[in-house]
């Protein structure tokens, strides 16, 4: 997963928006008329379950590069898939068109794995429309270009403007409308509208020992409303001040060290340690280290781990996933114990349990897969510069970037994006980037304190070839050794 | 055939108003995918799509210069072609006039023809590539007692053509299939766990080698049993030819002429410099059949052509496409990648190939000695920095012992910075391998690393 860091911005993660004023349309994207004969056709020769996932996704952005607005973009995003899921087996079929007679060819294309018979004609018939607004306030076709294109002009003056040595600014601004549909023989007809916004600026410095890059975002499942909240020019100055703070930046240190990790700072470790981990498509195949571990202590008693797709507004939110199954607040390990994993329809079916609403595909082009959403470490009760204070020697990471795990072996990387060293209790030099490398169970255990100063961070998940967008988060906590790869 | 797309972008490009530019890039494919797991059929897909991009340029009302827009769909159909006519056009008012946006112009190369088209992949009955997916999860768990789990054993194909037109009479189709067997093999002894992945490449089914996926798995997975961390030291680091095309297509990053002309490479002011060791040639070819992205036109419809990007050690050239291209003074190489319909061009390698030398992978072990064979490196995404040159990932594999390999080590990173690993080749093998992505691969030795364990 590559992490988009987001710094202390865009607080107010928990809470609800009351204040709607965007029309909820009652009608369907396809007509359920219509619906119930593709699951009937879907279902013709046998088949436990068929499913429609239908989309129409437009999405905008923009890119100032180099002092120039380059070319915006448009683009529109419209299909169905269709998957019909017979005893192990899973059909699956996509198309653009969303006539009737396309959706009739698709549901044949997916039911041919099915075609072993079955229990013979079988109608479906589908509930009422449960239809969940707009999650966003002013959703992106109702705001000028002009005005998207102001908060670019106006990251690039910021960034440049926090320090001559800033030679090159690129700033990107993206949204998107994705109206899904999801009806399946079981009668689930549900209907959402997500909106997502998101801004991030990547900066040049350029000194004696080279140049140096920084970067910063800010990404929400809200409309343009989010730059009520957040100005661009916040974004524009940290992702300029950590390029420029690493033009003095020494080599990292090669070996095991401990490490303190910033508030905010990207709770990928937790995504990477144990979230792909505890992933049921892991669990079921014996993928995963953690794998039959449930009820066993898995992590130090400081941790406590959520996986919570209701979180409103973050990154990883949605009224429902992409199986039409309402998120919830998942508690993954408690006090270091570990208490369950995630799971969509097709794994949860297998252990005669129900989804935990972590169904997610990235688009009808996809197959749905156990995925995470918002995934956070609860905080603790330290005080954050204690724990820097009460730490020797070490790393300081105040901002990490992306990362990667082997499920299988426990093992994963995390790099850095603002590091110092922690001498004598103090944040000294700032260190050039490095990757962290550690098992997820071994690092779980050394978490040695935890603070209170929570905060979140977007993120942009990869998994089988297929990004979702997702939520990180946690306080500032101390690991007492992990290997860091720098060259010093 | 592709001519009813090139048709349809002509079609569009009939469309532009006097004054107007305007490039359509027209794609459709099919692609198949199956997943065995445990003898049977886990999933099957089957799909076909279609899409459109259109760029649309216009003079500023000023006259400072070009503006440029952009609209794609997932459609091909006229009302919707239509609308993303319309938004492109839109959009072109909004960006910053620049004299140097401007189309591709047929430049008087001729194109190659390659055959990258096998009808097999269409042709193939869907039970033989099942049968193909069943057969490697069947011989991969059977190779070994220690294999005690595949997780996915994949076939996939893929047909895809694509056509470009423009108002500066760029035309021209092009078309390819791919066919790929993957396989990942969990091997485990005691509470251990070890992972291989395996895999074998082809322009459709009979060029597919299975057996070279479930060995090559296998062999991965089970010779990492036992690994450790190691020591921290400084060491030879020999990279397997995986992690080779992987780290070339990095490289690729710092050659673009984009990213030169905006100040964001290492490279940027090196041309006719000694940038990597005397042995080092680096040639991006999409001119090269065997070449898995090889292509007989470019993002914006030039022809393809071999470049030679680094000589006998020393920087000859970077990539451009054609706005990157004017900004530097300089004409395009042939060198614009899109990401499909939805993707506007950029400059960037299409086929990079590191020239072979003379000696296989045991030779090459042989000469260094002692150090560190990698045969997978996590985290290049967030620990190599194709603007500074900061290189850490981590890595997994063997150590070279007295020549050969030796025992197996995990969870440790290599780590030095990209500008002082290619001056540090010492041996670049004769195995080259053709692989999916940017870049092929063979073995490839690099001095004095960072090896970061305990």
């Amino acid at each position: 997963m590559g992490t988009v860091p987001r710094g202390s911005l865009g607080r107010g993660w928990v809470g609800r928006h009351d204040d709607y004023d965007t029309a909820v349309t009652d009608t369907a994207l396809i007509d359920p008329d219509v619906l119930e004969r593709v699951l009937t056709t879907a279902l013709a020769g046998g088949g436990a379950m068929a499913e429609v996932f239908a989309e129409d996704t437009v999405t905008g952005g923009a890119t100032l590069d180099d002092g120039r607005i380059e070319e915006l973009s448009s683009g529109r995003s419209r299909g169905a898939g269709i998957r019909v899921v017979e005893g192990e087996t899973t059909g699956f079929a996509h198309t653009a068109d969303l006539s009737e007679a396309g959706l009739l060819a698709a549901a044949r294309a997916a039911a041919a794995v099915a075609r072993e018979g079955g229990p013979g004609v079988r109608t479906v018939a589908l509930g009422p429309l449960d239809n969940h607004g707009p999650g966003g306030r002013t959703p992106p076709e109702s705001v000028d270009k002009a005005r998207k294109l102001e908060l670019l002009t106006r990251a690039d003056e910021a960034a440049r403007g926090a320090g001559g040595s800033v030679t090159q600014v690129m700033a990107g601004c993206g949204d998107s409308r994705r109206r899904v549909l999801i009806a399946n023989s079981e009668g689930l007809l549900v209907q959402d509208d997500q909106i997502r916004t998101r801004f991030n600026v990547t900066c040049v410095a350029n000194g004696d020992t080279g140049m140096q890059t920084g970067y910063d975002a800010l990404a929400r499942t809200e409309g343009f409303e989010i730059f009520e909240r957040s100005r661009v020019e916040d974004i524009a100055r940290l992702a300029a001040e950590r390029a420029l703070v690493k033009l003095a930046a020494r080599p990292a240190p090669s070996g095991e060290v401990p490490i303190v990790l910033a508030g905010g700072s990207g709770g990928i470790l937790f995504h990477e340690a144990c979230g792909h981990g505890l992933e049921a498509d892991h669990i079921v195949k014996d993928a995963s280290v953690y794998t039959g571990r449930v009820g066993e202590l898995v992590a130090s008693p400081l941790v406590t781990l959520v996986d919570d797709g209701t979180v409103l507004g973050e990154w990883g939110y949605f009224a429902v996933d992409d199986e039409g199954c309402p998120p919830a607040r998942n508690v993954l390990i408690e006090n270091g114990v570990l208490t369950d994993y995630m799971w969509d329809w097709l794994r949860a079916r297998k252990e005669g349990r129900k989804s935990s609403g972590n169904g997610r595909r990235q688009s009808y082009q996809h197959l749905p897969m156990v995925r995470m959403t918002n995934t956070y470490l609860l905080a603790g009760t330290e005080d954050p510069d204690e724990i820097v204070a009460q730490t020797p020697s070490g790393v300081y990471v105040k901002k990490l970037g992306g990362g990667q795990v082997n499920t299988a072996t426990g093992d994963f990387v995390f790099g850095t994006s603002e590091a110092y060293l922690i001498e004598n209790g103090r944040i000294t030099e700032p260190l050039r980037d490095a990757n962290l490398i550690g098992n997820g169970p071994e690092v779980l255990r050394r978490i040695d304190a935890v603070a209170t100063d929570f905060d979140m961070t977007p993120g942009t998940c990869g998994k089988d070839g297929q990004s979702v967008p997702v939520g990180c988060g946690q306080a500032t906590l101390r690991i007492s050794g992990v290997t860091l790869g720098g060259t010093a | 055939m592709s001519d009813d797309l090139l048709e349809l972008a002509h079609a569009v490009v009939a469309q532009a108003r006097p004054g107007e530019g305007m490039e359509v890039y027209v794609a459709r494919g099919t692609e198949t995918e199956v997943r065995a797991y445990e003898g049977a059929v886990e999933s099957l897909t089957s799909a076909d799509s279609s899409g459109v991009g259109v760029r649309v340029l216009v003079e500023s009302p000023a006259g400072e210069g070009t503006q440029a827009g952009f609209a794609w769909a997932g459609s091909l159909d006229p009302t919707v072609i239509a609308a993303a006519l319309a938004d492109a056009r839109d959009n072109a008012r909004f960006a910053t006039p620049d004299p140097n946006v401007a189309l591709a112009e047929p430049d008087g190369v001729t194109a190659v023809e390659l055959d990258l088209w096998d009808e097999g992949v269409a042709s193939t009955p869907m039970e033989e590539k099942i049968a193909l997916a069943l057969e490697l999860e069947r011989a991969t768990r059977a190779a070994d007692t220690r294999v005690r789990q595949v997780s996915s054993a994949d076939y996939s194909d893929s047909r895809t053509e694509v056509a470009l037109a423009s108002t500066t009479g760029i035309s021209s189709t092009r078309r390819r299939t791919t066919a790929f067997l993957a396989v990942d093999a969990i091997a485990g002894e005691g509470d251990e766990t070890q992972t291989g992945t395996g895999f074998t490449v082809g322009r459709g089914p009979s060029g597919l080698v299975p057996h070279e996926a479930m060995d090559d798995a296998v062999r991965r997975a089970t010779r990492m049993l036992g690994a450790r961390k190691v020591q921290s030291s400084h060491c030879t680091v020999v990279f397997d030819p995986r992690v080779v095309s992987t780290l070339l297509g990095v490289v690729a990053t710092a050659l673009s002429g984009e990213a030169v002309v905006k100040g964001r490479s290492f490279f940027a002011g090196r041309i006719g410099e000694s940038v990597a060791a005397a042995a080092v040639t680096l040639v991006d070819d999409p001119t090269d059949e065997r070449a898995f992205t090889a292509s007989s036109y470019d993002g914006e419809g030039l022809a393809s052509r071999r470049n030679v990007l680094i000589a006998d050690g020393r920087l000859r050239m970077f990539v451009y496409d054609t706005v990157s291209a004017r900004r530097a003074g300089t004409a395009s190489t042939g060198s614009a990648v899109r990401g499909g319909f939805a993707g506007t061009p950029s400059a960037g390698c299409r086929a990079l190939v590191l020239a072979p030398g003379a000696k296989s992978q045991e030779e090459i072990l042989a000469t260094v000695g002692d150090g560190f064979y990698v045969q997978s490196v996590t985290g290049v995404h967030s620990g190599v920095n194709p603007v500074s040159g900061d290189f850490s990932v981590g890595a997994e594999g063997l150590l070279i012992e007295g020549g050969a390999l030796g025992r197996p080590v995990r969870e440790v990173t290599v780590a030095s910075t990209l500008q002082r690993m290619l001056q540090s080749v010492v041996e670049i093998g004769g195995d080259l391998r053709w692989l999916p992505g940017v870049a092929a691969g063979q073995t490839l030795a690099v001095a004095d690393m960072a090896l970061s364990g305990d």
